[in-house]
Protein backbone atom coordinates (compact mmCIF):
# COMPACT_ATOMS: atom_id res chain seq x y z
CA UNK A 1 0.00 0.00 0.00
CA UNK A 2 1.45 3.39 -0.85
CA UNK A 3 2.31 5.73 2.06
CA UNK A 4 -0.42 8.30 1.34
CA UNK A 5 -3.15 5.68 1.36
CA UNK A 6 -1.66 4.12 4.45
CA UNK A 7 -1.74 7.50 6.19
CA UNK A 8 -5.36 8.12 5.20
CA UNK A 9 -6.33 4.63 6.37
CA UNK A 10 -4.64 5.23 9.73
CA UNK A 11 -6.38 8.59 10.17
CA UNK A 12 -9.80 7.21 9.25
CA UNK A 13 -9.51 4.12 11.47
CA UNK A 14 -8.20 6.09 14.44
CA UNK A 15 -11.06 8.60 14.13
CA UNK A 16 -13.59 5.77 14.05
CA UNK A 17 -12.03 3.95 16.98
CA UNK A 18 -11.83 7.24 18.92
CA UNK A 19 -15.46 8.07 18.27
CA UNK A 20 -16.45 4.50 19.10
CA UNK A 21 -14.77 4.78 22.50
CA UNK A 22 -16.45 8.17 23.10
CA UNK A 23 -19.86 6.78 22.14
CA UNK A 24 -19.27 3.76 24.36
CA UNK A 25 -18.40 5.90 27.37
CA UNK A 26 -21.36 8.23 26.81
CA UNK A 27 -23.77 5.33 26.53
CA UNK A 28 -22.27 3.69 29.60
CA UNK A 29 -22.63 6.90 31.59
CA UNK A 30 -26.20 7.31 30.41
CA UNK A 31 -27.19 3.68 30.82
CA UNK A 32 -29.61 4.33 33.67
CA UNK A 33 -31.38 6.92 31.51
CA UNK A 34 -31.45 4.62 28.49
CA UNK A 35 -32.93 1.76 30.49
CA UNK A 36 -36.62 1.88 29.79
CA UNK A 37 -37.79 0.57 33.14
CA UNK A 38 -36.98 -0.48 36.68
CA UNK A 39 -37.05 -4.16 37.52
CA UNK A 40 -39.08 -5.04 40.64
CA UNK A 41 -35.89 -5.98 42.53
CA UNK A 42 -34.43 -2.56 41.65
CA UNK A 43 -37.34 -0.86 43.41
CA UNK A 44 -36.07 -2.45 46.64
CA UNK A 45 -32.30 -2.41 46.07
CA UNK A 46 -31.79 0.52 43.71
CA UNK A 47 -30.60 0.39 40.06
CA UNK A 48 -28.13 -2.39 39.36
CA UNK A 49 -25.19 -0.23 38.21
CA UNK A 50 -25.74 2.96 40.19
CA UNK A 51 -27.63 1.83 43.29
CA UNK A 52 -29.98 4.76 42.73
CA UNK A 53 -33.35 4.15 44.40
CA UNK A 54 -36.72 5.40 43.26
CA UNK A 55 -38.58 7.53 45.81
CA UNK A 56 -42.28 7.58 46.66
CA UNK A 57 -44.24 9.81 44.32
CA UNK A 58 -41.69 9.36 41.51
CA UNK A 59 -43.06 8.67 38.05
CA UNK A 60 -41.32 5.65 36.59
CA UNK A 61 -41.69 2.62 34.38
CA UNK A 62 -41.66 -0.82 35.89
CA UNK A 63 -41.06 -3.96 33.84
CA UNK A 64 -41.47 -7.55 34.90
CA UNK A 65 -43.44 -10.75 34.63
CA UNK A 66 -47.00 -10.99 35.92
CA UNK A 67 -46.93 -13.38 38.89
CA UNK A 68 -49.42 -16.24 38.32
CA UNK A 69 -52.41 -16.06 40.64
CA UNK A 70 -51.79 -12.42 41.57
CA UNK A 71 -54.23 -10.82 39.10
CA UNK A 72 -57.31 -9.36 40.81
CA UNK A 73 -59.95 -7.78 38.65
CA UNK A 74 -62.90 -5.81 39.95
CA UNK A 75 -66.04 -7.41 38.42
CA UNK A 76 -67.82 -4.02 38.25
CA UNK A 77 -65.11 -1.81 36.77
CA UNK A 78 -61.86 -1.87 34.82
CA UNK A 79 -59.78 -1.68 38.00
CA UNK A 80 -57.15 -4.38 38.10
CA UNK A 81 -54.14 -5.12 40.26
CA UNK A 82 -51.35 -7.62 39.78
CA UNK A 83 -47.88 -8.36 41.04
CA UNK A 84 -44.72 -8.15 38.91
CA UNK A 85 -41.47 -9.99 39.48
CA UNK A 86 -38.10 -9.80 37.67
CA UNK A 87 -37.92 -11.19 34.14
CA UNK A 88 -35.59 -14.09 33.85
CA UNK A 89 -34.91 -16.87 31.42
CA UNK A 90 -36.11 -19.55 31.66
CA UNK A 91 -39.29 -18.26 33.21
CA UNK A 92 -39.66 -19.43 36.81
CA UNK A 93 -41.48 -18.07 39.83
CA UNK A 94 -40.66 -18.56 43.49
CA UNK A 95 -42.31 -17.11 46.58
CA UNK A 96 -39.07 -15.47 47.70
CA UNK A 97 -38.77 -13.26 44.56
CA UNK A 98 -39.25 -9.54 45.28
CA UNK A 99 -42.57 -8.37 43.84
CA UNK A 100 -44.15 -5.00 43.16
CA UNK A 101 -47.89 -4.49 43.01
CA UNK A 102 -49.31 -2.59 40.06
CA UNK A 103 -52.81 -1.18 40.17
CA UNK A 104 -54.40 0.09 36.99
CA UNK A 105 -57.75 1.40 35.85
CA UNK A 106 -58.06 0.75 32.14
CA UNK A 107 -58.17 -1.84 29.37
CA UNK A 108 -55.25 -4.26 29.43
CA UNK A 109 -53.40 -5.09 26.18
CA UNK A 110 -54.51 -8.28 24.39
CA UNK A 111 -51.27 -10.05 25.27
CA UNK A 112 -51.80 -9.59 29.01
CA UNK A 113 -51.80 -12.87 30.93
CA UNK A 114 -50.16 -14.49 33.91
CA UNK A 115 -46.46 -14.99 33.25
CA UNK A 116 -46.43 -12.31 30.52
CA UNK A 117 -43.81 -9.55 30.39
CA UNK A 118 -45.39 -6.19 31.17
CA UNK A 119 -44.08 -2.62 31.21
CA UNK A 120 -46.22 -0.22 33.26
CA UNK A 121 -45.84 3.54 33.51
CA UNK A 122 -46.99 5.08 36.78
CA UNK A 123 -46.26 6.63 40.15
CA UNK A 124 -44.52 4.76 42.97
CA UNK A 125 -46.55 4.64 46.22
CA UNK A 126 -45.69 3.17 49.63
CA UNK A 127 -42.36 1.87 48.44
CA UNK A 128 -43.71 -1.08 46.49
CA UNK A 129 -46.96 -0.17 44.74
CA UNK A 130 -47.29 1.47 41.33
CA UNK A 131 -50.40 3.44 40.40
CA UNK A 132 -50.15 2.83 36.66
CA UNK A 133 -51.55 5.13 34.00
CA UNK A 134 -50.41 2.92 31.12
CA UNK A 135 -49.80 -0.82 30.83
CA UNK A 136 -47.88 -2.16 27.81
CA UNK A 137 -47.24 -5.79 26.92
CA UNK A 138 -43.66 -6.87 26.25
CA UNK A 139 -43.72 -10.04 24.23
CA UNK A 140 -40.71 -12.31 24.00
CA UNK A 141 -38.76 -13.34 20.92
CA UNK A 142 -40.42 -16.76 20.68
CA UNK A 143 -43.06 -17.44 18.10
CA UNK A 144 -44.89 -20.72 17.73
CA UNK A 145 -47.94 -22.12 16.01
CA UNK A 146 -51.07 -22.56 18.09
CA UNK A 147 -50.98 -26.38 17.96
CA UNK A 148 -47.45 -26.48 19.33
CA UNK A 149 -48.33 -24.00 22.07
CA UNK A 150 -51.38 -26.07 23.03
CA UNK A 151 -49.18 -29.16 23.29
CA UNK A 152 -46.86 -27.28 25.62
CA UNK A 153 -49.77 -26.05 27.71
CA UNK A 154 -49.15 -22.43 26.64
CA UNK A 155 -52.68 -21.63 25.63
CA UNK A 156 -53.34 -17.92 25.34
CA UNK A 157 -56.69 -16.32 26.21
CA UNK A 158 -57.21 -12.59 25.72
CA UNK A 159 -58.50 -10.62 28.68
CA UNK A 160 -62.26 -10.50 28.39
CA UNK A 161 -64.51 -7.63 29.52
CA UNK A 162 -68.19 -7.66 30.43
CA UNK A 163 -70.47 -4.85 29.36
CA UNK A 164 -70.78 -3.57 32.93
CA UNK A 165 -67.01 -3.29 33.22
CA UNK A 166 -66.65 -1.39 29.96
CA UNK A 167 -69.58 0.94 30.82
CA UNK A 168 -68.02 1.85 34.15
CA UNK A 169 -65.27 3.77 32.37
CA UNK A 170 -67.51 6.16 30.43
CA UNK B 1 -1.57 -8.23 -4.71
CA UNK B 2 -4.59 -10.30 -3.75
CA UNK B 3 -6.98 -7.48 -4.75
CA UNK B 4 -5.68 -7.24 -8.31
CA UNK B 5 -8.74 -8.94 -9.80
CA UNK B 6 -10.87 -6.08 -8.45
CA UNK B 7 -8.94 -3.34 -10.21
CA UNK B 8 -10.77 -3.45 -13.57
CA UNK B 9 -14.04 -2.70 -11.73
CA UNK B 10 -12.70 0.70 -10.66
CA UNK B 11 -13.27 1.66 -14.30
CA UNK B 12 -16.74 3.24 -14.61
CA UNK B 13 -17.43 1.72 -18.02
CA UNK B 14 -16.68 -1.84 -16.90
CA UNK B 15 -18.67 -1.40 -13.68
CA UNK B 16 -21.57 0.08 -15.59
CA UNK B 17 -21.78 -2.92 -17.90
CA UNK B 18 -21.18 -5.43 -15.10
CA UNK B 19 -24.01 -4.02 -12.95
CA UNK B 20 -26.19 -3.96 -16.06
CA UNK B 21 -25.54 -7.67 -16.48
CA UNK B 22 -26.43 -8.72 -12.93
CA UNK B 23 -29.39 -6.34 -12.59
CA UNK B 24 -31.98 -8.39 -14.56
CA UNK B 25 -30.93 -11.60 -12.77
CA UNK B 26 -31.33 -10.02 -9.35
CA UNK B 27 -34.70 -8.61 -10.37
CA UNK B 28 -35.89 -12.03 -11.60
CA UNK B 29 -34.68 -13.83 -8.49
CA UNK B 30 -36.25 -11.15 -6.29
CA UNK B 31 -39.56 -11.63 -8.07
CA UNK B 32 -39.45 -15.42 -7.72
CA UNK B 33 -38.35 -15.47 -4.07
CA UNK B 34 -40.72 -12.71 -3.01
CA UNK B 35 -43.77 -14.18 -4.70
CA UNK B 36 -43.12 -17.58 -3.12
CA UNK B 37 -42.04 -16.15 0.23
CA UNK B 38 -44.87 -13.66 0.69
CA UNK B 39 -47.58 -16.10 -0.42
CA UNK B 40 -46.18 -18.69 1.97
CA UNK B 41 -45.84 -16.18 4.80
CA UNK B 42 -49.27 -14.61 4.46
CA UNK B 43 -51.39 -17.63 3.54
CA UNK B 44 -49.71 -20.85 4.65
CA UNK B 45 -47.39 -20.15 7.57
CA UNK B 46 -49.11 -20.94 10.89
CA UNK B 47 -50.42 -18.04 12.98
CA UNK B 48 -48.70 -17.34 16.29
CA UNK B 49 -50.37 -18.79 19.41
CA UNK B 50 -50.37 -15.41 21.17
CA UNK B 51 -50.44 -12.80 18.44
CA UNK B 52 -52.52 -14.63 15.86
CA UNK B 53 -52.32 -13.32 12.31
CA UNK B 54 -50.83 -10.00 13.43
CA UNK B 55 -47.53 -11.82 13.73
CA UNK B 56 -47.30 -12.05 9.92
CA UNK B 57 -46.00 -8.48 9.74
CA UNK B 58 -42.79 -10.11 11.04
CA UNK B 59 -42.09 -11.25 7.46
CA UNK B 60 -41.85 -7.65 6.29
CA UNK B 61 -40.62 -5.92 9.44
CA UNK B 62 -37.62 -8.14 10.20
CA UNK B 63 -36.14 -8.35 6.66
CA UNK B 64 -36.58 -4.57 6.29
CA UNK B 65 -34.85 -3.90 9.61
CA UNK B 66 -32.00 -6.33 8.90
CA UNK B 67 -31.47 -4.92 5.41
CA UNK B 68 -31.59 -1.33 6.69
CA UNK B 69 -28.51 -2.20 8.75
CA UNK B 70 -26.92 -4.35 6.03
CA UNK B 71 -27.19 -1.59 3.43
CA UNK B 72 -25.66 0.84 5.91
CA UNK B 73 -22.70 -1.48 6.42
CA UNK B 74 -22.24 -1.76 2.64
CA UNK B 75 -22.49 2.00 2.31
CA UNK B 76 -19.88 2.53 5.05
CA UNK B 77 -17.47 0.10 3.39
CA UNK B 78 -17.90 2.01 0.13
CA UNK B 79 -17.33 5.29 2.00
CA UNK B 80 -14.14 3.89 3.52
CA UNK B 81 -12.75 2.87 0.15
CA UNK B 82 -13.71 6.24 -1.25
CA UNK B 83 -11.87 8.09 1.53
CA UNK B 84 -8.78 5.89 1.64
CA UNK B 85 -8.32 4.76 -1.97
CA UNK B 86 -10.20 7.73 -3.45
CA UNK B 87 -12.30 5.63 -5.77
CA UNK B 88 -14.78 7.85 -7.54
CA UNK B 89 -17.05 4.88 -8.16
CA UNK B 90 -17.30 4.23 -4.43
CA UNK B 91 -18.82 7.70 -4.02
CA UNK B 92 -21.33 6.84 -6.71
CA UNK B 93 -22.30 3.66 -4.87
CA UNK B 94 -22.68 5.50 -1.54
CA UNK B 95 -25.02 7.91 -3.31
CA UNK B 96 -26.86 4.96 -4.87
CA UNK B 97 -27.31 3.06 -1.59
CA UNK B 98 -28.37 5.85 0.79
CA UNK B 99 -31.95 6.43 -0.43
CA UNK B 100 -32.63 2.66 -0.59
CA UNK B 101 -31.33 2.20 2.92
CA UNK B 102 -33.42 5.12 4.12
CA UNK B 103 -36.51 3.57 2.53
CA UNK B 104 -35.94 0.22 4.23
CA UNK B 105 -35.33 1.93 7.59
CA UNK B 106 -38.57 3.82 7.10
CA UNK B 107 -40.41 0.56 6.28
CA UNK B 108 -38.97 -1.07 9.41
CA UNK B 109 -40.10 1.85 11.58
CA UNK B 110 -43.60 2.07 10.09
CA UNK B 111 -44.29 -1.68 10.15
CA UNK B 112 -42.91 -1.74 13.70
CA UNK B 113 -45.32 0.98 14.76
CA UNK B 114 -48.23 -0.80 13.09
CA UNK B 115 -47.23 -3.99 14.90
CA UNK B 116 -46.58 -2.26 18.23
CA UNK B 117 -50.01 -0.67 18.50
CA UNK B 118 -52.05 -3.89 18.69
CA UNK B 119 -49.44 -6.00 20.51
CA UNK B 120 -47.66 -3.70 22.95
CA UNK B 121 -50.42 -1.12 23.17
CA UNK B 122 -48.45 1.80 21.76
CA UNK B 123 -47.26 3.06 18.36
CA UNK B 124 -43.98 4.36 19.68
CA UNK B 125 -41.87 4.23 22.78
CA UNK B 126 -38.47 5.86 23.33
CA UNK B 127 -36.66 2.63 24.14
CA UNK B 128 -33.10 1.99 23.03
CA UNK B 129 -33.96 -0.18 19.97
CA UNK B 130 -36.57 2.11 18.48
CA UNK B 131 -34.57 5.27 19.14
CA UNK B 132 -31.34 3.90 17.64
CA UNK B 133 -33.21 2.74 14.53
CA UNK B 134 -34.68 6.24 14.21
CA UNK B 135 -31.13 7.65 14.44
CA UNK B 136 -30.19 5.30 11.57
CA UNK B 137 -32.90 6.94 9.46
CA UNK B 138 -31.50 10.38 10.30
CA UNK B 139 -27.98 9.21 9.38
CA UNK B 140 -29.24 8.08 5.98
CA UNK B 141 -31.05 11.38 5.49
CA UNK B 142 -27.86 13.23 6.48
CA UNK B 143 -25.81 11.29 3.92
CA UNK B 144 -28.40 12.04 1.21
CA UNK B 145 -28.49 15.72 2.19
CA UNK B 146 -24.69 16.06 2.16
CA UNK B 147 -24.48 14.42 -1.25
CA UNK B 148 -26.79 17.10 -2.59
CA UNK B 149 -25.39 20.01 -0.59
CA UNK B 150 -22.27 20.61 -2.70
CA UNK B 151 -21.89 21.47 -6.36
CA UNK B 152 -18.54 19.70 -6.41
CA UNK B 153 -19.22 15.93 -6.46
CA UNK B 154 -15.83 15.00 -5.00
CA UNK B 155 -16.30 17.34 -2.02
CA UNK B 156 -19.87 16.11 -1.51
CA UNK B 157 -18.67 12.51 -1.61
CA UNK B 158 -16.03 13.22 1.00
CA UNK B 159 -18.44 14.94 3.40
CA UNK B 160 -21.12 12.28 3.01
CA UNK B 161 -18.51 9.53 3.31
CA UNK B 162 -17.25 10.84 6.64
CA UNK B 163 -20.79 10.99 8.03
CA UNK B 164 -21.51 7.48 6.73
CA UNK B 165 -18.36 6.13 8.39
CA UNK B 166 -18.95 7.82 11.72
CA UNK B 167 -22.52 6.50 11.74
CA UNK B 168 -21.22 2.93 11.68
CA UNK B 169 -20.96 3.19 15.48
CA UNK B 170 -24.75 3.11 15.53
CA UNK B 171 -24.93 -0.40 14.00
CA UNK B 172 -23.72 -2.40 17.03
CA UNK B 173 -25.84 -0.13 19.22
CA UNK B 174 -28.97 -1.08 17.26
CA UNK B 175 -28.04 -4.76 17.23
CA UNK B 176 -27.22 -5.07 20.93
CA UNK B 177 -29.60 -2.41 22.31
CA UNK B 178 -32.01 -5.14 23.39
CA UNK B 179 -29.26 -6.90 25.36
CA UNK B 180 -27.39 -3.95 26.87
CA UNK B 181 -30.43 -2.12 28.19
CA UNK B 182 -33.90 -3.19 29.12
CA UNK B 183 -36.28 -2.26 26.34
CA UNK B 184 -39.89 -2.86 25.35
CA UNK B 185 -38.66 -4.37 22.08
CA UNK B 186 -37.95 -8.10 22.41
CA UNK B 187 -34.60 -9.77 21.76
CA UNK B 188 -33.39 -11.31 18.51
CA UNK B 189 -35.42 -14.18 17.03
CA UNK B 190 -33.43 -15.09 13.91
CA UNK B 191 -30.29 -12.93 13.76
CA UNK B 192 -28.42 -14.76 16.47
CA UNK B 193 -26.14 -17.73 16.84
CA UNK B 194 -27.88 -21.02 17.35
CA UNK B 195 -31.42 -22.05 16.63
CA UNK B 196 -33.96 -19.35 15.70
CA UNK B 197 -36.66 -18.87 18.36
CA UNK B 198 -39.45 -19.94 16.06
CA UNK B 199 -40.65 -23.22 14.65
CA UNK B 200 -39.32 -24.39 11.27
CA UNK B 201 -42.63 -23.86 9.42
CA UNK B 202 -42.49 -20.20 10.48
CA UNK B 203 -38.77 -19.78 9.81
CA UNK B 204 -38.58 -21.06 6.21
CA UNK B 205 -40.97 -18.49 4.74
CA UNK B 206 -38.98 -15.83 6.60
CA UNK B 207 -35.73 -17.02 5.03
CA UNK B 208 -37.26 -16.97 1.54
CA UNK B 209 -38.73 -13.50 2.08
CA UNK B 210 -35.39 -12.28 3.38
CA UNK B 211 -33.47 -13.63 0.36
CA UNK B 212 -36.11 -12.09 -1.91
CA UNK B 213 -35.78 -8.67 -0.29
CA UNK B 214 -31.98 -8.95 -0.43
CA UNK B 215 -32.12 -9.56 -4.20
CA UNK B 216 -34.59 -6.69 -4.55
CA UNK B 217 -32.18 -4.40 -2.71
CA UNK B 218 -29.28 -5.53 -4.92
CA UNK B 219 -31.33 -4.90 -8.06
CA UNK B 220 -32.39 -1.43 -6.86
CA UNK B 221 -28.82 -0.54 -5.93
CA UNK B 222 -27.56 -1.66 -9.38
CA UNK B 223 -30.24 0.44 -11.01
CA UNK B 224 -29.40 3.58 -9.05
CA UNK B 225 -25.67 2.94 -9.35
CA UNK B 226 -25.91 2.84 -13.15
CA UNK B 227 -27.78 6.14 -13.20
CA UNK B 228 -25.20 7.71 -10.86
CA UNK B 229 -22.31 6.48 -13.04
CA UNK B 230 -23.93 7.88 -16.20
CA UNK B 231 -24.62 11.20 -14.46
CA UNK B 232 -21.08 11.57 -13.21
CA UNK B 233 -19.48 10.56 -16.54
CA UNK B 234 -21.86 12.27 -18.96
CA UNK B 235 -18.95 14.03 -20.71
CA UNK B 236 -16.93 10.86 -21.31
CA UNK B 237 -16.72 9.43 -24.84
CA UNK B 238 -18.02 6.00 -23.78
CA UNK B 239 -21.23 7.52 -22.39
CA UNK B 240 -21.69 9.64 -25.52
CA UNK B 241 -21.21 6.55 -27.64
CA UNK B 242 -23.78 4.70 -25.52
CA UNK B 243 -26.29 7.52 -25.94
CA UNK B 244 -25.65 7.66 -29.68
CA UNK B 245 -26.24 3.89 -29.95
CA UNK B 246 -29.49 4.18 -27.98
CA UNK B 247 -30.65 6.98 -30.22
CA UNK B 248 -29.87 4.95 -33.31
CA UNK B 249 -31.66 1.88 -31.92
CA UNK B 250 -34.79 3.84 -31.10
CA UNK B 251 -34.51 6.09 -34.16
CA UNK B 252 -34.94 9.31 -32.20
Amino acid sequence: MNPRRKKRLTIVTSIIIGLGVVAGLVLYALSQNIDLFYKPSEIYNGKEDTGLKAINGQRLRIGGLVVPGSVHRDPESLKVSFKLTDMKMPIAFSASDPTVTVSYDGILPDLFREGQGIVANGVLMNGNTIEASEVLAKHDENYMPKELADDMGEKHVKPDYSKAQLDSKT
Amino acid sequence: MMWKWLHPYANPEISYHFSGKILPWCARLAFIFLSIGITWALLFAPADYQQGDTFRIFYLHVPAAMLSMGIYLGMAIAALSSLVWQLKLADASVAAMAPIGATFTFIALVTGAAWGKPMWGTWWIWDARLTSELILLFLYLGVIALHNAFEDKALAGKAAGILALVGVINLPIIKYSVEWWNTLHQGATVSKLGKPSMSADMFWPFLICFIGFAFLVTALICLRFRTEVLNRNSMRPWVRELVADEEKAHAV
